[in-house]
């Protein structure tokens, strides 16, 4: 054992950095292929913008115009790689329908998605967290039995029937949330909050239950470790042992579940964003798509991706930093 | 005055499971009574199942498992703890009364530094402020002959060894200046020359802190160097209790005699060790692209002998074992059989040269399949290498079952039903129905009680009478290889230290390893630990 570890990091990086490094790389290369499939996939896809734009006037020479126009006559490597090398600069091109700017239009929606998802991220991730630690300490109790029904129940209504629920209720019935969700580049952080209080509580509902359960089974299984009946033995109380024993060795599965909501709540609002009526860019790309506005549909798919990938290399990374015995070489 | 712990008519249960999925109620410990003074060490000692460390840990109140303390007391100066409410428990348990486990490497969280866990309880307990329990440790850590005591706590468990780790585990355990700690076993895992080191740390600490002790332990050698007074127990309840001295050297009962005089198996050692059926040559191996493991290891095996391989735990003993098997190809030298010579891989080795090696492991528990019936497990090598069916199968296995000792009404049985002893006999008749001239046993006994090893050991040198199989026998245990081997083999480090007949092996003039080896091992009389160690510096002082 001791030969084999003190051998391996005698030269080169500590094992740490490499294994970072590796998932780095690995997740550069996989953005890469990902990119390959969407426009691929995009190009794949019956239906043309032209024939769509132009509707009834669409005669073949008009067509052929268009066509011409936006360079679509060209090789589709010739395409691939100048959208590509435009999309790593941030520049994604211009809307095939509005005419403006992709990149442009893209930020503020992005930066509306982002900001419903990290409010939906603070509240669910430590309340999953926390009630999973409750479930772990009540284990087989009502409360335990509680926080599991409540959170099964939460998960397996879709997610756009819990945000009609809410609308009828705190919005129409008791009137004491806004319908729809709009927000404005105008509001202050107070309005915000206020305007997306329902999506965000329909988000919550959605992804609490994952995480809590992730929470309860890996702490759990740590539970029945031998330093957890060291730590009984040492007459330390039961919240203490789950939170600062058995926690810090469950990081691992835990973050891995996080990550995936995470990433969800990002990728996954299209949905909650079209019942809301939320100017985000999953209401933006169910636009596009309809349009078959390419460039735009391309540029979300890409982000979508790359907030998947980051994401879950942030967990990777994360789960490696965990562990004691990478942390700290002997 | 009372004494500091008093533990009477102490009754444990616990749940069993009958095969209908009934559950019941069995009694593991059956109404123990004794007294424990300020400062004394009092032994437990018994078999597996004769319910030591569940009074030992009704020592903290605890019951491990589906176990529940069902009757008596466990006085601690005069106080029932075991009538206090969880909070009043969780103030006696890492502050009057500490416990220190088998395995510390298990017993440790990996997620924290020790010194953080050391200090831990007496931290939560209040009992000293941080720097005053730091300065504590680290004073501990001096005791109990750790290296760099100011810094060993900043490790983590992962960069200290395992006999580091036990030692830390027994500082845990004195930190708080607690009253009575409970030994779990705690030499039990380690190496023979790690074990004897740790024991005389924890004696020297529980002498110099004045803490009174539970010792549980199966060694009645090793529970002799510490403890006080002896408590022999068998199936929960007391078989004998009394001074150390006269448990040792007059027991009264027959059960504790056997303790006493286990080793009855004996042999001389072959006369004749010229040829050979198994010869290895300039064998070397590693782990993938790891370390070498094996350097240069050159044995032989005359027929039907047996071949002792001792080493501490990484000495490579089993790996040898692995590469005469083929399952790790050697990266260089030769495995000779029967005067051919073996292919390196597994896969390259012919159905008949697989079925002349046979392997015996040390845990049968997880070596037998748990879904199949004796017959099945022992019949399975019948029809593979011998295309048995039926009737004359039948017969065979239990013409094996006989032969181990088994007899009628075990064939249809599950290995969940049979005790550690008969899954081992199992796994011997496995070997033995391929009809194989070599038996590697890796630690057969290891994980078995005294009596019941004892028993596999008389039968494995009954069926080489019987069969004229070969052994290659890896062990730690110097007095199994005294009891049965023909020949030896000492290892350290992937390298042959020693090889030759059984009598001029363990003879002196010994190289200096086999020196340490020989004289670690505990001898069942008092004063044995300071005799080794007094010797043990005479000699590396002589140096």
């Amino acid at each position: 054992m001791s030969d084999a570890s003190s051998g391996g990091q005698r030269r080169g990086l500590p094992p740490v950095a490499t294994l970072i490094l590796q998932r780095l790389g690995l997740s550069a290369l996989l953005l890469i292929a990902v990119s390959l499939l969407i426009f691929v996939g995009i190009e794949a896809l019956p239906g043309d913008f032209a024939s769509t734009y132009l509707g009834q006037s669409a005669t073949p020479q008009a067509i052929a115009n268009i066509t011409a126009e936006l360079g679509l006559d060209r090789p589709i490597w010739t395409r691939y790689f100048e959208w590509l090398g435009g999309a790593v600069q941030g520049d994604f091109g211009t809307s095939w329908a509005s005419g403006q700017d992709v990149s442009a239009q893209i930020s503020r929606r992005l930066g509306n998605s982002l900001f419903l998802a990290a409010v939906a991220a603070v509240i669910a991730v430590p309340l999953a967290v926390g009630l999973g630690m409750l479930a772990v300490r009540y284990v087989d109790r009502l409360a335990d039995r509680l926080i599991n029904i409540v959170s099964l129940a939460a998960i397996s209504l879709p997610e756009f029937f819990v945000g009609y629920l809410l609308i009828l209720f705190f919005a129409v019935k008791f009137g004491v949330a806004p319908f729809p969700a709009t927000v404005y580049d105008s509001m202050s952080l107070g309005e915000r909050l206020g305007a997306i209080a329902l999506p965000v509580a329909t988000l919550v509902l959605v992804v609490i239950a994952h995480m809590m359960r992730m929470t309860r089974a890996a702490i759990l299984s740590i539970m029945s470790s031998q330093y957890i009946e060291t730590a009984e033995l040492k007459g330390i109380g039961a919240l203490r042992t789950i939170i600062h024993h058995a926690a810090p060795n469950a990081v691992a599965p835990i973050v891995n579940v996080v990550a995936l909501n995470l990433a969800y709540l990002v990728v996954g609002v299209v949905v909650v964003e079209v019942v809301f009526v939320y100017p985000g860019m999953g209401q933006y790309m169910v636009d596009a798509v309809t349009v078959r506005d390419m460039p735009v549909v391309q540029a979300c798919g890409l982000i979508f991706a790359a907030v998947y990938i980051l994401l879950n290399m942030v967990a990777d990374i994360v789960s490696i930093l965990a562990n004691p015995r990478l942390r700290h070489p002997r | 005055m009372a004494d500091l712990l008093e533990v009477r008519d102490l009754k444990i249960g616990a749940h069993a499971y009958e095969e209908d999925g009934s559950r019941r109620e069995i009694e593991i410990v059956k109404g123990i009574s004794f007294d424990l003074e300020k400062g004394r060490v009092l032994g437990l000692i018994g078999e597996s199942g004769a319910g030591k460390s569940t009074i030992g840990l009704a020592a903290l109140a605890y019951g491990r498992g589906g176990v529940t303390i069902t009757g008596g007391q466990v006085r601690l100066d005069g106080e029932d703890i075991l009538a206090l409410s969880p909070r009043g428990i969780g103030r006696v348990r890492g502050a009057r009364v500490c416990y220190v486990a088998q395995s510390a490497a298990a017993a440790f969280n990996p997620a924290h530094k020790l010194g953080d866990q050391v200090i831990e309880g007496t931290l939560r307990h209040g009992i000293m402020s941080k720097s005053e329990a730091r300065a504590r440790a680290a004073e501990l850590f001096g005791i109990l002959g750790l290296p760099d005591p100011e810094t060993f706590g900043n490790r983590y468990p992962h960069q200290v060894s395992g006999g580091q780790l036990q030692r830390a585990m027994t500082a845990m355990a004195l930190c708080p200046r607690p009253d009575l700690i409970v030994f779990d076993e705690p030499t039990t895992a380690l190496d023979v020359t790690t074990q004897i080191d740790v024991l005389a740390a924890i004696k020297r600490a529980i002498e110099e802190t004045g803490t009174a002790a539970l010792y549980i332990t199966h060694d009645l050698a090793v529970v002799a160097q510490v403890a006080d007074d002896i408590m022999v127990l068998r199936h929960g309840e007391t078989v004998e209790y009394g001074p150390t001295r006269q448990i040792i050297e007059a027991p009264e009962e027959g059960y504790t005699r056997a303790l006493v005089d286990v080793r009855t198996t004996s042999k001389p050692a072959a006369t004749d060790q010229s040829g050979a059926l198994l010869r290895l040559e300039g064998i070397s191996a590693s782990y993938g692209s790891g370390p070498q493991v094996l350097t240069d290891v050159s044995l032989h095996v005359p027929r039907g002998q047996t071949l002792a391989i001792v080493g501490e735990s990484g000495s490579g003993k089993s790996t040898l074992a692995r590469v005469i098997t083929g399952l790790l190809p050697q990266s260089a030298g030769t495995v000779t059989f029967d005067g051919e010579t073996l292919p390196p891989r597994l896969a390259q080795r012919s159905k008949d040269q697989l079925r002349q090696i046979q392997l015996i492991y040390q845990m049968a528990d997880t070596a037998v399949n748990p879904r199949h019936t004796v017959a099945q497990i022992i019949g399975r090598p019948l029809r593979f290498y011998h295309g048995m069916r039926g009737k004359a199968r039948r017969e065979r296995v239990q013409e094996l079952l006989d032969q181990i000792e088994m007899g009628q009404g075990f064939a249809d049985r599950y290995p969940a039903e049979l005790s550690g002893g008969q899954k081992q006999r199992v796994a011997i008749a496995r070997a033995l129905a391929a009809g194989p001239e070599l038996i590697l046993c890796d630690e057969p006994t290891s994980a078995l009680d005294p009596l019941v090893a004892e028993g596999i050991l008389s039968l494995l040198m009954r069926l080489q009478k019987e069969t004229g199989v070969s052994y290659v026998f890896i062990t730690h245990d110097i007095a199994i290889v005294r009891a049965i081997a023909d020949s030896v083999a000492v290892m350290l480090n992937g390298r042959l230290q020693r090889f030759g007949p059984r009598d001029e092996a363990l003879s002196p003039p010994f190289d200096d390893y086999t020196d340490l080896l020989l004289k670690s091992v505990p001898e069942m009389k008092e004063g044995w630990l300071e005799e080794a160690l007094s010797s043990r510096r005479i000699a590396s002082g002589g140096q």
